[in-house]
């Protein structure tokens, strides 16, 4: 066995993150603009949703087309619980997350029997259902109107309003979640959620419990996306169900595939992209096309995915990677790394 | 007599719902049959012909001709479509196909605002659509047209897929084809085929709801969706069965919205949808089988 190839997978040290968070704590020393501090916590909310996202569909090989609920289900937590019934903003983060993780409890449970279309198609109806609930409800949720005057949120008297208070706030939640998902991937439930990835039946076959890992996995990118939507509700401080439609659940899964699905670098990576794309084209294409209006934007986001899927399916993450490593003469196929995850997972199962 | 003036009501528009459900759900179940992807572009096709036919007949092309040109142009985009994309792509994983026919839905849907806009845009009524009165119950010329044109259109299909040379060669590739392979038939040039005809009957479809509920660069998604929906609920392998599924689902959500809420009606249908996947993923109509499942 190649132990390089392992060494790519199983690196455990704590230099990448730490380098990218200080990196990123430096620009504040650099640049004072707002408008930067509010992209960069832009991305920071989308990371964090994918993140809990890539160990689903890259680590575990299940789709979800459904995520944006749970966005939707912790901003909304957060909104009614602190304006309406005046709870602690953090409370509330805490109780969203828990209605969520029961929430994509019950819901996983007969969901991930489906596969492949069916599981698309069912997590794309109760994204669709809940999207619809939210508008529905309005004497909770204020309908399709939106929510107002979510308040912020605060730490000992330190009320984080500003942009730039609000970045550091949102990347220290994704140095966490980044440091615990890769605690989870570098475990045996990591070694498993590989192997049903690699190939379900020969998983089973070994003894891994599929419904479990899924089911657990499930609730941890729930409660990810639930944490990032409770963010964005007191930072935005007012949300209207239109966040939360099917295509939000869409591009979350183009950021994740974009960057590299089943790599946490690439989740960081890929909403990255998609806002300064998005950003890019806002500002430049109306230039060209004076008569644009609405979401026009989305037609480059298709291109670039059907292109991205088609020509580099890893997503660009690993595919830089696969480069770095042809440059240092070490070519680790994926075959090689995928059969010797499987070794792993079923080694460790068996323990 | 006013509770049954009320039911006929919603059962006509029902039945409409469920024709153009029923069209795009068969392009669903040909496209998935003879090449194993489930296309989720496919309500994007409606959404093409209607506004392509809008375009047309706002240039002075006679109704019929804009109905007959826009449905040829959506066949070559739908040709073009499963060349460039599903067929470079076809022996990657059943996700990763999901998540291109999402990618070129949403290029179309985009492609539409940069050409259309955004706006409703309306099309005039096939014929003069001066209500008909059936037990108090008013029906307009139009629903007939849909409900007319969609059953015409699924005998058509019958008829080509059982009798036809090329409609057996596909229904060949449905059922083996492997076997089919090595009776000369080309299973790439009949995946092409299967869905330029999807493409054209989606286009139908949209050219059909127009004049009823009008076209934006936005409706494929809902119209695409509600049709997967009835495949998938009335089995997904089976022609015949979608179909039922479409009326079902057609029926199911205009009772729906008279009856109780129309903002609701989008829950009643996914909920419906969740408990047949939980219960009877095969589909209701369906034979089991645990074929590409």
């Amino acid at each position: 066995m190649n132990s390089k190839s392992l060494k790519l997978i199983y690196n455990n040290s704590i230099l990448g993150p730490i380098i990218l968070f200080a990196v990123l704590f430096c620009i504040p020393l650099v640049s004072s603009s707002n408008y930067l501090f509010s992209i960069l916590t832009m991305i920071g909310f989308y990371a964090l949703v994918c993140i809990g996202l890539t160990t689903l569909t890259g680590y575990a090989g299940q789709i979800s087309l459904g995520h944006a609920a749970f966005y939707g289900i912790g901003a909304y937590s957060s909104a009614v619980l602190t304006s309406t019934y005046g709870l602690n903003p953090w409370i509330a983060i805490i109780i969203g997350a828990l209605i969520s993780a029961v929430v994509a409890l019950i819901v996983g449970i007969p969901t991930f029997k489906l596969k492949g279309y069916y599981l698309a198609l069912a997590t794309l109806g109760f994204g669709i259902i809940v999207y619809t609930l939210f508008k529905e409800f309005s004497s909770i949720t204020g309908g399709s109107n939106g929510f107002f005057g979510i308040p912020p949120i605060s730490l000992f008297g330190y009320e984080f309003i500003t942009d730039k208070s609000y970045f550091y706030l949102i990347w220290v939640f994704v140095f966490f979640a980044i440091l615990f998902t890769r605690n989870i991937i570098h475990s045996r439930i990591g070694r498993g959620l590989r192997s049903i990835e690699g190939s379900e039946i020969a998983a089973d076959a070994v003894g891994v419990n599929l419904m479990n890992y899924k089911l657990q996995i499930f609730v941890l990118s729930a409660i990810f996306a639930s944490v990032s939507g409770s963010l964005l509700a007191h930072y935005v401080s007012f949300i209207n169900p239109d966040l939360f439609v099917a295509n939000t659940s869409i591009f979350f899964l183009i950021m994740v595939i974009m960057g590299g699905k089943g790599n946490i670098w690439g989740s960081i990576v890929g909403a990255a992209m998609y806002v300064l794309l998005d950003e890019i084209l806002k500002h430049y294409v109306p230039l060209l096309l004076p008569n644009v209006g609405g979401q026009f934007e989305i037609v480059f986001f298709g291109i670039l995915l059907v292109l991205t899927l088609i020509y580099m399916p890893d997503g660009l993450v690993p595919r830089f990677e696969k480069l770095m490593s042809k440059f240092k003469k070490k070519t680790p196929t994926n075959g090689a790394l995928q059969s010797t995850i499987s070794v792993n997972a079923t080694g460790g199962d068996n323990k | 007599m006013e509770l049954l003036s009320q039911m006929m009501q919603l059962l006509f528009s029902g039945l409409t719902l469920g024709a153009i459900y029923a069209l795009i759900a068969v392009g669903f179940v040909v496209i998935y049959n003879v090449t194993g992807i489930l296309n989720f572009a496919q309500g994007e096709f409606a959404m093409l012909g209607a506004l392509t036919c809008i375009s047309l007949v706002n240039n002075n092309v006679p109704l019929w001709l804009a109905i007959i040109l826009s449905i040829v142009i959506v066949a070559a985009i739908g040709g073009i479509f499963e060349r460039t994309a599903l067929h470079t792509a076809r022996k990657s994983s059943v996700t990763t196909l999901i998540i291109i026919t999402i990618g070129v839905s949403i290029v179309l849907r985009g492609a539409a605002i940069l050409i259309w806009g955004t706006q409703v845009q309306t099309l005039p009524p096939f014929t003069d659509n001066t209500p008909i009165t059936i037990l108090d119950a008013v029906l307009l010329p139009q629903n007939i047209w849909a409900v007319g044109i969609s059953i015409v259109i699924l005998i058509l299909m019958m008829y080509f897929f059982n009798y036809t040379f090329v409609g057996k060669s596909l229904t060949a590739c449905v059922v083996n084809p492997f076997a089919a392979r090595l009776m000369g038939i080309n299973p790439e040039k009949m995946s092409l085929f299967a869905v330029i005809v999807s493409a054209g009957v989606g286009a139908l479809a949209g050219t059909v709801i127009a004049p009823i509920s009008g076209a934006t660069y936005d409706m494929g998604m809902m119209l695409g969706i509600k049709a997967f929906v009835a495949a998938v609920i009335g089995g997904l392998t089976n022609a015949p069965a979608a179909i039922a599924g479409a009326f079902l689902i057609g029926i199911l959500e205009a009772f729906t919205e008279g009856l109780w809420s129309s903002g609701l009606k989008d829950v009643v249908t996914f909920t419906f949808l969740l408990l047949i996947l939980f219960v009877k993923p095969e589909g209701l109509f369906a034979k089991a089988s645990g074929k590409r499942v």
